[in-house]
């Protein structure tokens, strides 16, 4: 009775896993649909953006639009393995390695936000009505007098926000190497915008984040926005596609095809409109109208890709 | 470097970060095996005797609690932390303990999670035992308590394996370390956090490392799960 129980338990396992099999490879071809690999940053995929903007761009090209977020770090990482298309991430320093590397075609500026400085209400170190860098330098002070009143959670992820929250120590004329180590009340989380702002919250501590995470992650926080307006913590988010040059197989074209649908007329209103609903303020700016805001000059910014990038640079 | 170069040259690196005892290498492995062992010890010590208890007695619906005990094995990591997380919050009924984001709260979800396979693989280990020993004990004139400390003994090394496979799944498993320890450097990054961090930060070839430390440790393990079950090179 055990071995015949045995037997259909194994059959079961086996039919299953072929079922998935099966579901998978039907998957792959789908009515020959072309694919277009996004790879992106947590911020603009946590807050459902892409998802809205992807149904409507795969309606328009018949297209198989599929997206893995991360960090900027590991989003940009994919793309030099050749797992992706597309990047879109918040790092200029990054994308423009990435271009120079010969992985990326071009930097497209598509939409802003910005960075704000959250803490907790009562505000232990002081910080509000500072500018960024005395704030970030207060949060220092405080921390290392009062490691258990006053906390900063970093990302400590490489990801795009820990790139500028180096930058924000930086500018406050202080060593990032010399920060991360000096004491309890430095916190390294190592994770996601959501996991570290849900630490910070518990701890009641400080952390850099971007608004359109924290309006979507608001309701379940204590925290509140402490520092919001410093041209400094503007946050370009901006499309780079991978060359077709390093990867052949790279559809170029289609990656070409989503960039120039975030920078028409309809993708800026989308970007613009997107948030009002649910959470009753745009989630993300668009860039339309703010390039020289944002710091993305002339060619950068807003201009559709020429018909025959692909195949120049493939060339 | 493709994939395959990648795990050649995280090999490589595992190898330079042991030989070289890279001190944050060192004091990752360190935490993750101090947090392992005392979450086993402290689930071993719970699951034997409860195992012990539900072997030796028959009740109504024994086959059942059973059956729910080994659904627990599959329990999901995350699950777990999700759970545990939401115990151990500042607005949880646990939170004033300050559990949250510490190595002792990590212990504490891992002990949960590891608890039921061990009870488990405790009663299958006990089960083991034929009842020729027990009856051969009874008839020698022990007492029960004599023949179920007979039983015991004999189920020994299954029972070793038992807390071994646990250990194993505390050692590896990432939901809970990452959701109760938050992967807070210097304080509660473990192995598999670290791994975890380092490939989202497309640092591949030290993941790899690490990887392979761990992989490294779990070879240990299962060397000394056959040893304790007396067949070393099987």
């Amino acid at each position: 009775m055990k071995v015949i129980s045995h037997r259909i338990s194994a059959f079961a396992l086996i039919v299953a896993l072929l079922c998935t099999a099966a579901a998978a490879e039907e998957g792959a071809v789908e009515g020959g649909k072309e694919l277009l690999r996004i790879s992106t940053t947590t911020s603009l995929y946590d807050t459902l953006l892409l998802d809205e903007m992807e149904d409507i761009f795969e309606e328009m090209y018949n297209v198989d639009v599929r997206t893995v977020s991360g960090g900027t770090g590991i989003a940009i990482e994919r793309a030099v393995k050749g797992d992706a298309d597309l990047i879109l991430v918040h790092d200029v320093e990054r994308e423009r390695k990435f271009i120079e590397d010969g992985y990326g075609l071009s930097r497209t500026c598509f939409a802003y936000n910005y960075f704000i400085i959250v803490g907790p209400e009562d505000d232990p170190a002081g910080i509000t009505g500072l500018n960024a860098s005395d704030a970030m330098r207060a949060i220092m002070l405080h921390g290392m007098e009062n490691p258990g009143e006053v906390k900063f959670v970093s990302r400590g992820d490489d990801s795009g926000t820990h790139a500028r929250e180096k930058l924000l120590w930086d500018r406050a004329g202080l060593d990032y190497a010399e920060i991360a180590t000096s004491g309890n009340w430095y916190v390294e989380a190592g994770q996601g915008m959501g996991p570290t702002l849900m630490m910070a919250d518990e701890m009641e501590g400080y952390t850099l984040c971007d608004t359109s995470t924290f309006a979507a992650f608001r309701r379940d926080l204590d925290l509140v926005p402490l520092i919001e307006s410093d041209e400094f913590l503007i946050n370009v988010y901006a499309a780079v596609p991978v060359s077709p040059a390093v990867y052949p197989d790279t559809n170029c074209e289609m990656a070409r095809n989503f960039i120039n649908f975030l920078v028409s007329a309809e993708g800026q209103d989308l970007i613009a409109e997107y948030g009002k609903e649910t959470i009753g303020k745009p989630l993300f700016n668009p860039a339309r109208g703010n390039c020289d805001l944002i710091g993305c000059s002339g060619d950068e910014c807003l201009v559709p890709l020429a018909e025959d990038v692909c195949s120049r640079a493939s060339a | 470097m493709s994939p395959l170069d990648e795990i050649a040259a995280g090999l490589a690196k595992a190898v330079e970060l042991i030989l070289a005892l890279d001190p944050v290498v060192v004091e990752i492995t360190a935490r993750s095996l101090a947090i392992a062992i005392t979450s086993t010890a402290i689930a071993a010590a719970i699951a034997v005797p409860i195992g012990g208890l539900i072997h030796f007695h028959n009740f109504f619906g024994k086959r059942a609690v059973i059956n729910l005990i080994q659904t627990l094995y599959s329990l999901p990591t995350v699950t777990v932390g999700l759970v545990v997380f939401l115990l151990l919050s500042r607005s949880g009924p646990f939170g004033s303990l300050g559990l949250l984001f510490t190595p002792a709260g990590m212990v504490v979800g891992q002990t949960v999670l590891i608890t039921p396979i061990m009870i488990g693989l405790t009663i299958a280990a006990l089960s083991g035992v034929g009842p020729a020993v027990r009856d051969t004990a009874l008839s020698l004139g022990a007492s029960r308590y004599q023949a179920i400390l007979t039983i015991m003994g004999e189920a020994k090394a299954a029972m070793m394996a038992a807390v071994l496979l646990g250990f194993g799944r505390a050692l590896s498993e990432v939901g809970v370390a990452m959701m109760i320890g938050g992967n807070i450097r210097g304080h509660t990054r473990v192995l598999t956090t670290a791994i975890a961090l380092e490939t989202s930060r497309g640092e591949i070839e030290l993941s790899m490392a690490l990887g392979i430390i761990l992989v490294s440790i779990s070879l240990l393990v299962n060397l000394l799960v056959n040893r304790v079950q007396g067949n070393w090179w099987a």
